[in-house]
């Protein structure tokens, strides 16, 4: 008993004629409680305490080929059980949905820190002695690690490399114009929870219990890179510990605990270090990008030129998509984009919260600071002069776009019209104080999802589906769309996630889990409202389902009473033409107030404010808590975080949570969050956007843009510490 | 080798016998089944660890099991349970204190022992004078609690939970 | 970590006489155990001390102050004399680390801080200080955080700790006692050693030496002031800091002690920088001379050049506040 929805055609609001108006509110987490008393268990807590450890060892050269290990003289440490070479071990971590093995064979290196070997031991402290005493040999060879060295080879695939118009045109003939360039560092997604797995075979049944965003997905991977049928693999992933990208696909430490338990033949559990998160996950690359704006005398822009660098390791299939707001957040005629990605013996690169957005929003949101400054023109009604009627490259409309309503509700809320458009004249004492705005988008998207639905006897329901939560909120929000359509208190609506044996879902990642994940909740449940409609002899529309109650005509009854079996349904929603009909996106900008110290050139956020549209946004708390987490990696971006590889080798040289610096309590004012009323009848039948990236889309541009305000100082590369920010200040 | 320590954990004495080399944290998640306290970084850089020993809040992370014998540790687990939360854990479930959960054992904890470094009359690096006067306002608490990092970012969720019970807020 | 035997010391002559070769004094363990889990040190033998009766801070007849060697960060930052006399200690104090860490790492402990340089760090790269002899990969590599002042060919790592440079402005003494049960007392500035071409040694002390007490002057008159410029807000350590007493009288510069974190392999104190202020009438210009003398053999390594101007700027504005006539 299915229900399937192909997203060929905008979908009526079912939701708001629900009765109890559950969904929207700001329901607790469920998952609070046991979060908050350290009852959750997270991947490496699933253990009996009986498990074998294993401790991933490094390679310490960049590039080149092991030629052997003194793995005896290891093996003979006190209680060592196995030092693991296994070919299948993994080299990279697998790409977001790639859905097959990552690049194996750890035996090649091809950047410095990569797993080379997993040692394991009776207990952490015997593993970890060991793995660091494992003496290796290596046939070096040479290896590129600069980006943007002359010498690196740099891929121009095609169809990223597209013109419209003539742009050179529009830039000799521009009133205005700005030809800048911006860079960006490598970043680590630094979720609070290492990768960690524990592995353990029944016969040839494996069971992993990992820390994964997509563990549909991640099964395949990991069957893949085992070479055995993923039919046999479980992955269970209840609780996460934060991903932001880092856990996406699955990683060295699942196949390694799976290779280890499978020849010990016992559970084996293996915890990255923190160092090696950084080394061995997915960074995010950084980039080099040049940004072209020509307007007219009016600011309106006559050509946009966004051209950017990013790096992977060779053979790596993703680059940040760098440019991908920019082809549809503003008008202009003339367009030009460049995309080049320079092979570099690096850290894997791959996904981290908005890729694409989260860098190319802050070039392109610089330059358009610069050209309102250039221009005389506030920032704000730059922005809103330049909002396209339609899609500017390929003339779709937008499937809902409050985008002007989110500057002007923006600006009038944070007091813009107090900002002094003249850099350097405000000061607060030994503080310059400044404002910055920056427009947000994030491409929003629907993925094939399913979920199960089972309206038990006893008035209760259950969800069961294998997504995530990653700290998104989805424990809470399917338990609303299930007690919204089966008229029940969410206390009788239990969910069960995170099991790659429930239907297959979408996963986290792409801001796309709420909607999609949902979608499938909100099908099933029509389909239990049809059965119920049925049982009733009527019609769904004429039911009134509330607190346990079912309304029909001039009957109500206790939904316990109707109900004499578990009813059980599966939800399935697929993309459809929807998708390809409309250009799909979450709109919003960031207004920021920040001081910068005239002596030491310090940088801080004195308060922010985000406004959103979203569509409807299904728990208004968590969404919020959403969008400050992607407003704080905007100030992190904007100040702070840089993963700097060693000029020589490569190797990440910051990698820990002291020197790479995530923002802490202190760097964070109280933040702002508005959602407008919106609803998306393009995106899915929720009429929902997700709201996970679009708040990091431009937040740190704000912020750089108000460090101009403040001081007159244009930073173009990022981070805007203080040794970027001191040589303009003046003498003081 | 193995040492035996005594630790007086959430009221009840436990035993341990362990490697020297066994952190704090370590005995409480490998040997005592006490995992509700994490591990981030196991290098004192992000809080995760933290737990309340003899009365101070801590990096378990940090210190050798076996340096503590006779020592009391509340961990998480002996601050509340799902029934029955401290003011605290109630406080981060109506704030959204957290989002993926993972530091907010370490949060709660280093919350629980701040609020009474505060009532001690413990100034901090942000506090105007160095009297015993501490008035938490909310960059006092921001700069008590920055040795607990959330990736997240509930921190503006985290002040809140903390304020609340600070001003005795309800339960 | 390699396995190594643990002990207990039951008293100071016990600690010193397990403190021999491949030995190491754990205290508060927050630098000790964060390197040793690395094995960048790797000792056969932990000699705890936590239970010796290191734990007082006490007024001395006659003005100053005994501080315990194990007193923790926290507990000297709250005390009520510090914070009333050597306020600069306290606000050094609160200013590094975190309130978990601060309730571990101890006063001598403290004072004994590794670099946080990232070469030393990584037991991959090479580096003097970790593995003499096997060069310096901080030169030429990403040297942001590191020295400007009193490096060498050999070492350009900073010292980390923010309480040794209040504890160096302050004119503070180290009290040592040695294998021998005999104890001796020097000041802090002589007890570290700049890297040379021995950058693993880093203090005076020798095999079976115990930092017992940090020994406080009589607090003298004058304003105190601490000011760490840092990455971040919080938890984050010195990219320069300045610790400045101060004294004023009759519109000139009366006494002045400075002394400097971020800059240098030890918190650095330049007594021809005080000398050049003292007995003058405060300027800018003045402060100026004042950062020239101080940053006279600066040198910067590239990522690392901003700290100069940012020394300068750092101090002229702490000798400005120290200055002003009114509080």
């Amino acid at each position: 008993m299915n229900q399937h929805l192909k997203m060929d055609r905008p979908q009526d609001d079912v939701i708001g004629t629900m009765a109890q108006g559950v969904i929207g509110t700001a329901a607790p987490r469920r998952d609070g409680p046991v979060k908050v008393t350290g009852q959750a268990r997270y991947a490496a807590e699933t253990g009996t305490g009986a498990e074998a450890v294993g401790v991933l060892v490094r390679a310490t050269i960049t590039k080149g080929r092991v030629t052997g290990m003194d793995s005896d003289a290891v093996r003979a440490m006190p209680g060592v059980l196995s030092v693991i070479t296994d070919k299948r071990l993994l080299r990279n971590p697998a790409q977001g949905t790639a859905n097959a093995a990552p690049v194996q064979d750890p035996g090649q290196v091809a950047y410095f820190g990569q797993p080379i070997a997993l040692v394991v031991a009776e207990t952490f402290e015997q593993a970890r002695h060991a793995a660091q005493g494992l003496k290796v040999r290596y046939a070096a060879e040479e290896a590129v690690t600069d980006p943007f060295a002359d010498t690196t080879e740099v891929e121009r695939p095609e169809a990223k490399q597209t013109e419209q118009g003539d742009l050179d045109a529009a830039m000799t003939a521009a009133e205005f114009s700005v030809d800048s360039t911006y860079t960006t560092p490598a970043q680590n997604s630094a979720a609070m929870e290492p990768h960690a797995s524990v592995a353990e075979w029944d016969g040839d049944r494996l069971t992993l219990h990992g820390s994964y965003q997509m563990v549909k997905y991640n099964r395949n991977e990991l069957a893949d890179s085992l070479g055995i049928d993923p039919a046999n693999v479980r992955i269970r992933a209840p609780y996460v510990g934060g991903g932001f990208g880092s856990k996406l696909g699955i990683a060295p430490e699942a196949v390694a605990a799976a290779i280890a338990a499978r020849d010990l033949g016992r559970a084996v559990r293996v915890v990255m270090s923190r160092p090696q998160v950084f080394e061995a996950t997915m960074r995010r690359s950084g980039t080099r990008q040049r940004v072209r704006l020509a307007a007219d005398a009016d600011g309106r822009l006559t050509g946009i030129g966004h051209e950017a660098r990013v790096s992977n390791l060779p053979d790596e299939a993703f680059s940040e998509p760098v440019t991908m707001a920019t082809h549809f957040l503003y008008a202009g005629k003339n367009r030009k984009y460049a995309h080049e990605i320079a092979r570099v013996h690096r850290t894997c690169a791959g996904s981290m919260r908005a890729p694409g957005e989260a860098v190319g929003m802050l070039a392109l949101e610089n330059a358009m600071d610069e050209l309102a400054h250039a221009a005389g023109i506030d920032p704000v009604e730059l922005r809103l002069r330049n909002i396209p009627d339609v899609h500017p490259e390929n003339g779709k409309d937008y499937s809902s776009r409050r985008f002007a309503d989110c500057l002007r509700d923006g600006a009038a809320r944070f007091g813009w019209s107090a900002r002094n458009p003249k850099p350097g004249q405000v000061r607060d004492g030994e503080w310059f104080i400044g404002m910055g705005v920056a427009s947000a988008a994030r491409g929003n998207i629907l993925q094939e999802s399913q979920a199960r639905v089972i309206l038990h006897a006893d008035a209760t329901a259950t969800v069961e589906t294998d997504m995530t939560d990653i700290g998104t909120g989805t424990y809470t929000i399917l338990a609303q769309i299930a007690a919204e359509m089966l008229g029940l208190p969410l206390d009788s609506v239990s969910v069960r996630l995170g099991d790659t044996d429930f239907p297959p879902a979408a996963g986290s990642g792409g801001s796309w889990g709420a909607g999609s994940a949902g979608s499938a909740v909100f099908l099933a449940c029509q389909k239990l409202r049809q059965s119920l409609a049925d049982m009733l002899d009527t019609d769904p529309s004429e039911l009134t389902l509330r607190d346990g109650t079912v309304t029909s005509s001039n009957t109500q009854q206790s939904l316990a009473d109707l109900l004499s079996e578990d009813l059980t349904t599966i939800g399935h929603i697929e993309p459809g033409e929807t998708s390809e009909t409309m250009q799909h996106a979450g709109f919003g900008a960031h207004f920021a107030e920040v001081a910068v110290n005239a002596v030491t050139g310090e940088s801080r956020v004195r308060r922010m404010l985000g406004v959103f549209s979203a569509g409807r946004i299904l728990n208004e708390q968590t969404a919020r808590s959403q969008c400050h987490g992607g407003m704080i990696f905007g100030i992190g971006a904007a100040l702070t975080e840089d993963m700097v590889h060693d000029h020589r080798d490569g190797h990440i040289v910051n990698h820990n949570l002291a020197e790479y610096h995530i923002p802490v309590n202190l760097d964070i004012p109280q933040l702002d969050v508005v959602f407008l009323e919106e609803r998306d009848a393009w995106a899915n039948p929720l009429q929902s956007k997700g709201v996970g990236e679009l708040g990091i889309s431009g937040a740190g541009a704000a912020i750089t843009n108000a460090i101009y305000n403040a001081t007159g100082v244009r930073v173009r590369d990022y981070p805007a510490t203080l040794d970027r920010v001191l040589p303009g200040l003046p003498d003081d | 080798m193995t040492l035996k320590t005594t630790l007086k954990i959430n009221g009840k004495d436990r035993t341990l016998d362990a490697d020297p080399r066994t952190s704090l944290l370590d005995a409480l998640r490998n040997h005592l089944d006490l995992k509700g306290t994490k591990k981030g970084c196991d290098h004192g850089q992000c809080g995760a660890c933290t737990v309340i020993v003899n009365g101070r809040r801590i990096n378990a992370c940090l210190t050798l099991a076996c340096m503590h014998d006779g020592d009391e540790v509340t961990t998480i687990e002996g601050l509340g349970t799902p029934e029955q939360m401290s003011a605290l854990q109630d406080a981060f479930v109506r704030h959204d204190g957290f989002q993926c959960g993972y530091c907010t054992a370490g949060q709660i904890c280093s919350a629980t022992a701040m609020l009474d470094e505060a009532k001690a009359g413990w100034p901090s690096h942000v506090s105007a004078s160095l009297g015993d006067d501490v008035s938490l306002t909310d960059e006092e608490i921001s700069e008590r609690m920055s040795g607990n990092l959330c990736r997240c970012s509930a921190y503006p969720g985290i002040v809140n939970a903390i304020r609340d019970v600070a001003r005795g807020g309800a339960r | 970590m390699r396995d190594f035997d643990y002990a207990r010391a039951g008293s100071r002559s016990d600690a010193t006489a397990r403190a021999g070769a491949g030995a190491q004094i754990i205290a508060g363990g927050t630098n000790l155990l964060d390197l040793m889990k690395l094995e960048v040190m790797a000792p056969e033998a932990v000699v705890d001390i936590t239970r010796l009766d290191l734990h007082e801070i006490s007024v001395v007849e006659g003005g100053g102050l005994r501080i315990g060697a194990l007193v923790t960060n926290s507990d000297l930052a709250a005390h009520d004399v510090v914070r009333r006399d050597y306020a600069l200690l306290s606000r050094a104090l609160l200013s590094g680390a975190t309130g978990q860490l601060r309730n571990k790492a101890t006063t001598g402990g403290n004072l004994l801080q590794r670099t946080r340089c990232f070469y030393f760090y990584d037991t991959a790269m090479p580096c003097n200080k970790r593995d003499p002899g096997s060069g310096c990969h901080a030169r030429d590599g990403f040297n942001r955080i590191l020295a400007v002042l009193g490096t060498s060919d050999h070492c350009i790592a900073t010292h980390p700790s923010d309480m040794a440079v209040a504890l160096m402005a302050l004119g503070a003494s180290v009290e040592i006692e040695d294998a021998a049960g005999d104890v001796r007392q020097m000041p802090l500035n002589d007890f570290y050693r700049l890297p040379g071409d021995t950058p693993h040694i880093e203090t005076v002390l020798e095999q079976g030496d115990l930092i017992t007490a940090v020994l406080l002057p009589k607090p003298v008159a004058g304003r105190q002031i601490y000011r760490k410029v840092r990455d971040r807000s919080s938890y984050a350590f010195a990219l320069v800091s300045v610790a400045a007493v101060v004294r004023m009288e009759d519109g000139k510069i009366a006494s002045a002690a400075l002394a400097f974190g971020g800059l240098a392999p030890k918190p650095w104190r330049n007594a021809k920088v005080e000398s050049a202020l003292t007995g003058k009438v405060p300027s800018d210009d003045l402060f100026g001379q004042a950062a020239d003398i101080l940053l006279a053999d600066a040198v910067g390594f590239g990522a690392n050049d901003f700290k100069i101007p940012l020394a300068r700027r750092t101090l002229r504005a702490v000798l400005r506040q120290a200055t002003e006539a009114t509080q």
